[in-house]
């Protein structure tokens, strides 16, 4: 193929977009549909737990069309990161809704899965043979890192969804990929060269982000031999140079290069131009095949289990001396917990923030000045649930009713619900920030592609 | 009169940049913001490094004039969704480079 044509109709699978967004992209000629499905922004939590961050009826509506579309068009659907981390659950989860759409809708493709969680055993052979990488800022591994991990799971290249592909699936649904693997796959596969087409998927990834609206929905990216061209699904959307060029700062780093597993993608040389007032073209993109191929492993663990409660000050008194109250309130619970569940600081810890006050930024705050309410949220963490609750409940009397050391009453403050604690579950942690060296890119990788039951 | 860097900016944000990192972006509106701005007598690492309470030794700094954009990573200081962690995208962490005052005021 001299071109491809990358359909990306949203930033996440269960966004959403309008149904417009697809019927524009296939009316130009898309390839292929790639979406993501997973991302580590919003926490250590859906890796630690193997849970998902979005909805299943969100994922749903928006599968329910893409694979529409990929049936009409006789395209491929490729969905990465399924169940937000990757994790195997992730990718059975996703890859359980989308069996129901096909049966329901009557269609018929295959659909391949890959799986990407690793074992913590596995993972210390590689160890064991110096095959495990820092990446900054992290230090060396060690095996009980690995050991005390929930999940932990690799972020695949390309390679493993060109496998799938060419073993004959129409629909891939990836654990942990990179961004960037899932729209790369297809151009890649037609022999398009890597520079533009990485820089293109690199583009893509976060749908209409690279837009002058990034809330209109997808956008599509026409890869060839010397560069790509990259649009809005949404007409009245544009893609300027700048729009482009500024995706490169979004959530990286280091905005002229970012590494993959194959290589390192350059676009310090890249030069965008504007074709016409909403379609840009970017040419001098380059990628850099490594000497050694890396898998970029996640990782996550229970820090604990937390119980969080939270009261509210508007009294202007306890306001005006509010670091006092809340320094006498970690005082007080030091000492009470200590004297009724006979806990030390090893046992448990508190982190007290003053929402309204300092709690985002605490000490480098560069604003001063008085509150006119606070909220004074009590997080505990403890090694199990119970521990982390008694804590919170001998917390509570303190906080509704302490006084700052001025006040010779007791005042009672506003608790936000009843009861005033709530338990959290486990706290996680992310772990891993280290890449294994492998001798194939899809060692790592597990393909499961079913006979076609009607080939 | 423009008093901080916020007020010669289109926008100023920040964001997890990965689990382990936080970055910045000071989106310029004119090339004579840019110039102050991107002025490492007016703005480097060790300034970072004095607002974030962080080693400057740890900072990277981009400095890109044709999007008059100066874009600033560091290692997030407090693990993310961990305990201590009060920003769990780091989106709000521009502030303090936000509020950082101009020349002369």
């Amino acid at each position: 193929m001299n071109e491809v044509r990358v359909l990306t109709p949203v930033g996440m699978l269960g966004g959403g977009f309008p149904p417009e967004t697809i019927t524009r992209g296939l009316a130009l000629g898309a390839d292929v549909i790639a979406v993501d499905g997973g991302s580590t922004d919003s926490g250590p939590y859906y890796l630690g737990s193997g849970t998902a961050k979005t909805a299943a009826a969100a994922v749903a509506r928006d599968l329910r069309l893409l694979l529409r579309a990929a049936a009409t068009a006789g395209i491929p659907l490729i969905v990465g990161s399924c169940g937000t981390s990757g994790t195997d659950s992730g990718v059975d989860w996703v890859a359980g809704i989308t069996r129901d759409i096909l049966a329901e809708e009557g269609l018929d493709l295959r659909v391949a899965t890959i799986y990407s969680e690793q074992q913590a055993t596995a993972l210390k052979d590689y160890l064991d043979r110096d095959r495990v990488r820092p990446l900054p800022p992290a230090g060396a591994l060690d095996p009980e890192t690995l050991e005390s991990c929930t999940h932990i799971v690799g972020m695949m290249g390309h390679e493993p969804i060109v496998a799938a592909l060419r073993a004959g699936a129409q629909v891939v649904l990836a654990g942990r990929a990179t961004d960037t693997a899932i729209a790369a796959a297809v151009p890649l596969m037609a022999g398009l060269p890597a520079g533009p087409v990485w820089h293109a998927a690199k583009i893509v990834e976060c749908g209409g982000q690279c837009t002058t609206n990034p809330r209109a929905g997808g956008v599509l990216a026409t890869i060839d031999a010397t560069g790509f061209t990259i649009e809005p699904l949404d007409p009245d959307a544009a893609c300027t140079p700048e729009s482009v060029a500024a995706h490169m700062l979004y959530e990286t780093v280091n905005p002229y290069t970012m590494r993959e597993p194959a290589g390192t993608i350059e676009v310090s040389q890249a030069r965008y131009r504007a074709l016409d007032d909403r379609r840009v073209r970017v040419e001098g993109s380059r990628f850099e095949t490594a000497a050694q191929h890396t898998i970029k492993l996640e990782g996550a663990r229970i820090t604990g289990y937390e119980t969080m409660s939270f009261t509210a000050i508007r009294d202007p008194h306890i306001l005006g001396q509010i670091t006092v109250w809340a320094a006498l309130l970690r005082r007080m619970i030091t000492e009470w917990v200590g004297g009724t569940l006979g806990l030390g600081p090893e046992d448990y810890a508190c982190d007290i923030r003053l929402y309204g006050y300092d709690a985002v930024l605490e000490e480098i705050d560069p604003a001063t000045g008085p509150p006119r309410e606070v909220g004074v949220m009590l997080l505990v963490n403890a090694p199990d649930q119970a521990t982390a609750t008694a804590v919170a409940k001998v917390a509570n009397p303190l906080m509704l009713h302490l006084p700052t050391p001025d006040m010779d009453y007791l005042p009672s403050l506003a608790f936000a619900t009843s009861p005033a604690e709530v338990e959290r579950g486990a706290a996680y942690e992310f772990v891993l920030q280290h890449a294994v060296d492998v001798d194939s890119p899809t060692e790592l990788f597990r393909i499961h592609l079913p006979e076609a039951e009607h080939a | 009169m423009p008093e901080t860097i916020a007020d010669l900016a289109r926008e100023v944000r920040s964001k997890n940049a990965g689990p382990f990192w936080i970055t910045m972006e000071i989106f310029l509106r004119d090339d004579a913001g840019y110039a102050l701005v991107a002025d490492p007598a007016f703005l480097d690492t060790a300034d970072i490094a004095r607002l974030y309470r962080i080693d400057a030794d740890t900072i990277a700094m981009f400095r890109i004039p044709e999007l008059r954009v100066v874009k600033i990573s560091f290692p997030r200081p407090v693990s993310q969704g961990s305990l201590r962690d009060r920003d769990i995208h780091a989106g709000q962490h521009h502030v303090p480079l936000a509020a950082f005052p101009l020349p002369s005021y």
